[in-house]
């Protein structure tokens, strides 16, 4: 297990630097860059001297050198178009504020999806089944970028329960994570569902009904362990989504989270930002890979750690 | 299930992680409910940085002003020239020497006394090659700057700034520049303290800790108390300030929103915030029809127009130029098309800039485009090749080229194509004079319209239309060292006659600031910079 688990990290520091690698590349050569005329002329003399202090006048593979050499030994360097902090500041600020609206959101996520496709499996082809399963499927349907809006104006502008913006108050926190939660519920509900009716359908379970077992105690201690399945294999993409997918939710509901960050930092051509953006995004997402494969190995005896 | 849990607690154990290490920006930010005494303003965007020489955009300007001051200041209702840091100054006779005699109660907000050298200082600052301010050829206007800023000369003596003693400042000029002390109000001319500065780095230093709150010490009405990025901006009244006894504000909040106008207006429309910068184009006709009391649209100094590439034919013939910008129904596309919310413009120069209003311009008239285009050997658009309008990514900027495309096919029969860019690569495009038709805006930096004229000089970075005409160059250099102001209008109205019947850019409308402010703030005129006093601002909340 220690084993398996090691072998794995030291895989990820290949990986790491190709992804370094090529991100650093590609990102030059997108046009422009971040240092450039804007809608007014800047002195080719002052353009220049910004570029000399950022190194980005050296030829390409010294400029990559440096970074690399920078980057081994942890320093991601500033951030060229928003200069009062570093890059690594720049995350240490954002990404908690990413992580935490992805978990509420996951929480959301959850508690509405499980609890509608439990509720639909037991009554399959029925209203129980229908209500629930069609509501998920507009969820599917429905981007957050017409959900949040349309929850702003009910509870925030028609009702006013709650606040239209921000990340202070814990009641700003809500429609975001209902927002970024509801699209997600949605896939975890036909999931759970699937699951479910699946393994109702077996002979163990009407072993337990036969014993004389409660519906209730069939279904929670007998039926859930293993209806619940393809939810979990979800759930390792689905939390990496979470974290590196509420760009659109942050900007809807001003949140100063990492994803807009990073795409800020492309739109800006900020590539020492993006780069640390990537390279954050990148880590988080080979760790969640390595979890749901111990989990996998663990929970399933069939894999095995090798 | 175990995995689950497993999972979820890996969640929190993350959060709580970070949230450790966020601990730096604290939890002092007050909730968004009206307060007595408290503006908060909805900003356009977050600020790339809050020093006040190295920022060019408009929002960070606004924030600037409440916590810098330069040597004069303008009047928010009626933008004349208002003592700042200088009491009272005087102006030599040739237009190019100017003595301030700074007031002796400025302070900075650490308490500390202002003096001449700290101007001294922060001139140099902005002009270091080094520290490559965008905004450095600002003060090019002063005598050799320009040549130290390019590392010409390296002695800072030799550049027209000097300290006579603690109190009084002299700035000698490289030509007469009148509006020298209205442009004092722009963030490049404030100044900065040395001791902070290098407390918190060297003097060119572009990344430096000095502007984080805590470290700032600043001169204007406020200062800095907080700043959680893309969330809060909080700065409270700066008791040092020499004229903080007509301070009616105990703080302003500033909530960026990121570029997401929507929610600046919902936030607006649930009373999260007094006044929002600008209203999102689409709801002007919704405010104009349900709530007129609080939506603002004043004129502003900008002009939006095309520029034209004379370089490549069929443009680099005059008469097709004009025979396009003839063709264009600016009245259709400011009312039909954008809502009302900007005014038709057939000039360069957007009118009143600093007394001086276009004679010439370029009307609306359709028969005369189609003759000029028959005459330039293209009858209704016959033997013309497909013309290409280029924009950057933006929905007002889309529906005006869908516009003008319709204009130019239905009224000159010439096929058009738009072509929308991201920012970056619209912005290579239009310097390195690959299009055809672009998009552009100008918006005035101070009050005169030398803003305008020196754009189109063949030298100028900002002509970027391959446009070049010794007369037009001539009569700018005249206007640039005439020191009779009626002499030195004429020289620009000619020159702005010439540059409209020769056509490199296609005007079509003078900007309008829209936006929303609620009963309760006061003293915010509108002004054509755009340009905010908070100094003159009051908030009362009203009981009922």
């Amino acid at each position: 297990m220690i084993r398996f688990i090691l072998r794995r990290v030291l895989g990820f520091i290949p990986v790491f630097l190709i992804i370094a690698t090529l991100v650093f590349f590609l990102i030059r050569l997108a046009p422009g860059g971040p240092f450039m005329e804007g809608e007014r002329h800047v002195p080719p003399e002052v353009l220049e001297q910004i570029r000399e202090s950022y190194n980005l006048n050296a030829p390409l593979p010294q400029q990559y050198a440096m970074y690399m050499w920078d980057l081994v030994r942890g320093d991601l360097g500033p951030s060229m178009q928003q200069p009062s902090r570093t890059v690594s500041q720049w995350i240490v600020l954002r990404a908690p504020v990413s992580v935490e609206l992805g978990f509420y959101s996951l929480i959301v996520a959850l508690i509405i999806g499980l609890s509608a496709g439990i509720i639909a499996s037991l009554r399959p082809n029925t209203l129980t089944d229908y209500i629930p399963m069609s509501i998920a499927m507009a969820g599917i349907c429905m981007p957050t970028f017409v959900m949040g809006p349309l929850l702003v104006l009910i509870f925030a502008l028609k009702f006013q329960w709650l606040p239209v913006s921000g990340w202070d108050a814990p009641a700003e926190k809500i429609l975001p994570s209902i927002t970024l939660g509801t699209v997600y519920a949605a896939y975890i509900a036909r999931l759970a569902r699937g699951g479910m009716f699946e393994v109702l359908a077996q002979d163990f379970i009407r072993t337990a009904r036969a014993k004389g077992l409660s519906e209730t105690r069939v279904v929670l201690r007998h039926a859930l362990r293993g209806g619940l399945q393809p939810v979990i294999s979800f759930l390792g993409p689905a939390a990496a989504g979470l974290l590196t997918g509420s760009f659109v939710v942050e900007k809807i509901f001003i949140i100063p989270g990492l994803g807009k960050q990073f795409v800020d930092a492309a739109f800006n051509r900020d590539y020492t930002m993006l780069m640390g953006a990537v390279l954050f995004y990148a880590v988080l997402i080979l760790i969640f890979n390595l979890i749901v494969d111990v989990a996998q190995a663990w929970l399933d005896p069939r894999v095995r750690y090798d | 299930m175990r995995f689950l849990l497993g999972h979820t607690s890996l969640c929190i154990a993350i959060a709580l992680t970070l949230s450790a290490c966020n601990g730096q920006s604290g939890s002092t930010s007050k909730s968004k409910a009206p307060r007595e005494g408290v503006l908060r303003v909805a900003a356009d965007a977050e600020p790339q940085s809050l020093d006040p020489q190295l920022t060019t955009g408009h929002t960070e300007h606004r924030i600037l002003t409440s916590l810098f001051e330069g040597l004069t200041t303008l009047n928010q209702k009626t933008l004349e020239v208002e003592p700042g840091v200088a009491k009272t100054w005087e102006i030599s006779e040739d237009g190019r020497t100017y003595t301030f005699h700074l007031n002796p109660d400025a302070k900075w907000s650490d308490g500390a006394p202002m003096t001449a050298n700290d101007f001294v200082y922060s001139f140099k600052r902005i002009l270091s090659p080094k520290f490559a301010a965008e905004y450095s050829y600002m003060p090019w206007c002063i005598e050799n700057a320009e040549a130290f800023n390019k590392g010409t000369i390296e002695d800072f003596a030799q550049v027209g700034v000097k300290a006579i003693d603690n109190a009084t400042l002299e700035v000698k000029l490289a030509y007469p520049a009148p509006y020298f002390l209205s442009m004092q109000m722009h963030n490049a001319w404030f100044p900065v303290q040395q001791a902070t500065i290098e407390k918190h780095g060297k003097i060119d230093d572009r990344q430096s800790d000095w502007i984080l709150a805590g470290n700032m010490v600043s001169n204007g009405p406020f200062k800095l108390a907080e700043w959680k990025p893309n969330e809060l901006i909080r700065v409270v009244r700066n008791e040092h300030y020499w004229d903080a006894k007509n301070i009616k504000l105990n703080e302003i909040e500033f909530y960026p929103v990121n570029g997401n106008l929507q929610t600046a207006e919902r936030m607006f429309r649930a009373g999260e915030v007094d006044t929002i910068e600008t209203l999102v184009i689409t709801k002007v006709p919704v405010y104009k029809r349900d709530n007129p009391s609080v939506l603002k649209l004043e004129p502003f100094a900008g002009t939006y127009f095309y520029r034209m590439n004379v370089t490549r034919p069929p443009l680099d013939d005059p008469r097709v130029r004009l025979a396009l910008a003839m063709s264009v129904d600016k009245e259709s596309v400011c009312n039909d098309v954008l809502f009302g919310a900007f005014t038709p413009a057939n000039a360069l120069t957007p009118p009143g800039l600093g007394g001086y209003t276009a004679e010439a311009g370029i009307p609306y008239d359709l028969a005369k485009a189609k003759a000029l285009l028959a005459e330039a050997g293209y009858p209704d658009g016959k033997g013309m090749r497909d013309i290409e309008i280029l924009y950057n990514e933006s929905e007002d900027h889309q529906l005006v080229a869908e516009a003008v495309q319709d204009m130019w096919k239905k009224g000159l029969g010439i096929n058009v194509v738009t072509n929308k860019q991201e920012w970056k690569v619209y912005l290579s495009s239009m310097t390195t004079l690959n299009y055809d038709v672009v998009r552009a805006g100008w918006i005035a930096d101070f009050l005169d319209p030398m803003n305008y004229c020196e754009c189109f000089t063949t030298d100028n970075g900002n002509n970027r239309t391959g446009w070049s005409n010794p007369q037009y160059d001539e009569l700018e250099k005249k206007a640039r060292h005439e020191l009779d102001p009626k002499q030195r209008f004429a020289y620009m109205q000619e020159a702005e006659k010439l540059l409209l019947s020769q056509t490199p850019i296609i005007p079509i409308y003078t900007y309008r600031q829209r936006y929303l402010i609620n009963s309760d703030l006061q003293g915010c005129d509108g002004n054509i910079l755009n340009y905010m006093n908070y100094k003159y601002m009051s908030v009362t909340r009203n009981k009922s």
